[in-house]
């Protein structure tokens, strides 16, 4: 029992904090998850959907422009290039499937861009099981195009009208519906939040992308890069690039999203950068940094890019921020807009507002030589979603 | 009070305990206290004052809207156990809120505000057993009952587990779901009622609305009825809210009663 308890926490972070309900569906995922990770046939079919479906391996590619105006030498890897435009599909491919080898009926998710529910969507209809995405009604709003996408595959999306009408809320709505219908129903989660074992099995699922850039990264350089770049909401792009060097001599950095600066107010911050300005609490199940008032109310965050628009963060980049492992930094909404614009102009690659907080990152702090003298930035996704947001910025 | 007193009070009677909840400041602080006495004069045994949390994920939309207007409302943990503190009332009183907002406090603080405020016990909806042995200790040493739930979907140990660490009664979830009144009984709610074996007295909720329900959910075998959700829409409507308080409770009550 107590080895047990053990492993559902990274340090003091993590966890199960859900209600009795659940428990025993936690339990049955963890140990479905367990033997399946494990299962050649499983991971066959895995691997045949991540490459003919997907379209992995995804490249990593030497930014020689971008390399240039930043001074230093940048890789990007191109999760922009995976079937659907993000990151996301390698964790829903993982789920999905076992959802299938699970025979549950039905899956429910959650989604803040978009992009996750557009992953989902694809899984679900691929699989030929039946899914619904919660979404909150103002993302719905500002990420209309995903939507829509979602409805062509056949996926219904709900919008959420709770709250503050985004991401959290939509998790929210999620779990009460897995509460009444967990004994058909899978619970996609989106990111390495949530309750043991969601953490560790979207890392998991996710660290393909590592381990793709060990690989290329020797082929090219004949080493490893210095640091790893990736911006992080709730951290499953950003575990799935560091995972696999996490006992390498690597700087690994995970970038939040700064918003119009750390400041915020008893019911709201300006910002979601959740590592960097957070305390300790238990949200969705897991013990992590949450932002939040003095009495513990979640606060509402706030950034340009609604993917990374969260008041929480997964427990293990808690845990891995605490002991010194990754390096917690923020982008401001009007420094990742610029590095979006830097990226479509050097190179012709529209990245996802997201992904543009890693790029400006590294803009910043190129010369101050924290960095090294190879960077690989994971671009999470493509822009086209953030379309008319950028434009409206830029009126 | 304690709960146990409560319990072994009505066994006396041969009468089952209607366990009524509120959530504290809804619309406000001092409308509590006077929706607290209504539910009393109508014959609630043990009241559960929710102290609202920002994303309660085990509340459904009529119980979620009450901690809306309690937290626009200007509920806090502090006016919280000013306001209980000032209550005069000779029932159990029993704080349900989220594990948030007892983490934040501090466990050791929040459990010595509830001892001092004149709280019973304590129910934390997303905190299984498993993550309660801190919370557990400084109940004990405070002479505070710590309430644990158990749903259709408990497996044989875990409900092992949950009833050697449950105290004052164990809280019976009627239905896979969140709160929200509804007009049935689920077939689960008997059969969970019957799997539940202890000497701990238990009470059933989630969904229960009516007095007809109650009388059924003491005949299956149960100590104590739970109900929220039907209260918190009361005073979501806002009329004559003491008065309609006072007439469900009563309501209950009669159902409970000739049950017996
Ligand atoms: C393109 C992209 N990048 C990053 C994220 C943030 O999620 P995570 O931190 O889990 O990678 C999202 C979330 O929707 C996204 O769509």
């Amino acid at each position: 029992m107590k080895q047990e308890l053990k492993s559902t926490k990274f340090g003091k972070y993590g966890g199960q904090f859900v209600p009795e309900v659940l428990m025993p569906a936690l339990e049955e995922l963890t140990g479905q998850y367990e033997k399946y990770k494990e299962d050649p046939v499983f991971n066959e079919e895995l691997d045949y959907y991540l490459r003919d479906f997907a379209g992995r391996p995804s490249p990593l590619y030497h930014a020689k422009q971008l390399s240039r105006e930043y001074g230093v030498k940048i890789y990007l890897k191109r999760e922009d290039l995976v079937h659907g435009g993000a990151h996301k599909l390698n964790n829903t491919l993982g789920q999905g499937l076992l959802t299938k080898y699970m025979g549950k009926k039905r899956i429910i998710a959650e989604t803040g861009a978009g992009q996750h529910g557009t992953a989902c969507a694809m899984v679900g209809a691929v699989f030929g099981i039946k899914t619904e995405v919660y979404m909150g009604a103002k993302d719905t709003v500002r990420q209309r195009m995903n939507v829509y996408r979602m409805e062509l595959m056949g996926t219904k999306v709900i919008p959420v009208k709770s709250g503050s009408q985004t991401l959290k809320d939509a998790i929210n709505e999620a779990i009460r519906d897995w509460v009444a219908n967990v004994e058909t129903t899978h619970y996609m989660i989106g990111s390495v939040v949530g309750m043991h074992p969601y953490p560790t099995m979207v890392r998991d699922f996710q660290s393909v992308i590592g381990k793709e850039v060990r690989t290329q990264i020797m082929e090219k350089e004949g080493r490893f890069p210095d640091s790893i770049v990736a911006c992080t909401g709730g951290g499953s792009n950003a575990m799935g690039i560091f995972h696999p060097f996490i006992d390498d001599d690597v700087d690994l950095f995970a970038v939040e999203a700064g918003g119009s600066g750390l400041k915020a107010t008893d019911k709201e911050a300006l910002h979601s950068a959740t590592l960097c300005a957070g305390e300790d609490g238990v949200l969705h199940g897991a013990r992590t940094k949450v932002l939040q008032n003095k009495y513990g109310q979640i606060l509402e965050s706030s950034s340009i890019a609604a993917g990374l628009d969260y008041a929480g963060v997964g427990p293990e980049l808690a845990y891995l921020a605490d002991i010194g492992r990754i390096k917690p930094r923020y982008s401001l909404d009007n420094e990742a807009l610029e590095a979006f614009h830097d990226l479509c102009r050097l190179e012709g690659i529209i990245p996802a507002l997201e992904s543009s907080h890693a790029l400006a990152y590294v803009k910043n702090a190129a010369a101050s030589g924290e960095l090294g003298d190879v960077v690989v930035i994971n671009i999470s996704g493509r822009g086209d979603k953030d379309l008319e947001t950028v434009l409206g910025m830029n009126k | 009070m304690r709960i146990s007193e409560k319990f072994s009070e009505l066994k006396k009677r041969d009468e089952g305990a209607l366990i009524a909840y509120i959530c504290a400041g809804d619309p406000t602080p001092e409308g509590t206290k006077e929706y607290v006495t209504a539910l009393v004069r109508g014959g609630a045994d043990i009241i559960e004052l929710g102290l609202p949390f920002s994303d309660p994920v085990a509340d459904g939309p009529t119980i979620q809207a009450g901690i809306e207007r309690a937290l626009n409302g200007g509920m806090t943990p502090d006016i919280y156990f000013r306001m209980v503190g000032s209550l005069k009332v000779h029932i159990p009183l029993v704080v349900m809120t989220y594990y948030n907002l007892i983490f934040k406090r501090g466990l050791e603080k929040f459990v010595k505000d509830c001892a001092s405020s004149g709280i019973s016990g304590i129910i934390v909806p997303d905190l299984p057993a498993e993550e309660s042995g801190e919370l557990a200790g400084l109940c004990e040493k405070n002479e505070i009952d710590l309430i644990f739930l158990v749903a259709p979907t408990t497996t044989e140990s875990r409900m092992e587990q949950i009833l050697t660490r449950g105290t004052g009664f164990i809280y019976l979830v009627a239905r896979l779901g969140v709160t929200g009144a509804r007009s049935d009984i689920a077939v689960s709610t008997s059969e969970l009622i019957r799997r539940v074996r202890t000497d701990t007295p238990k009470a059933v909720g989630f969904g229960i609305s009516n007095g007809r329900q109650a009388a059924e959910i003491i005949s299956a075998g149960a100590d104590g009825v739970i109900v929220g959700s039907a209260f918190v829409d009361i005073i979501a409507k806002g009329k004559d809210v003491p008065n309609k308080l006072e007439a469900l409770a009563s309501e209950l009550k009669d159902g409970i009663k000739i049950a017996r």
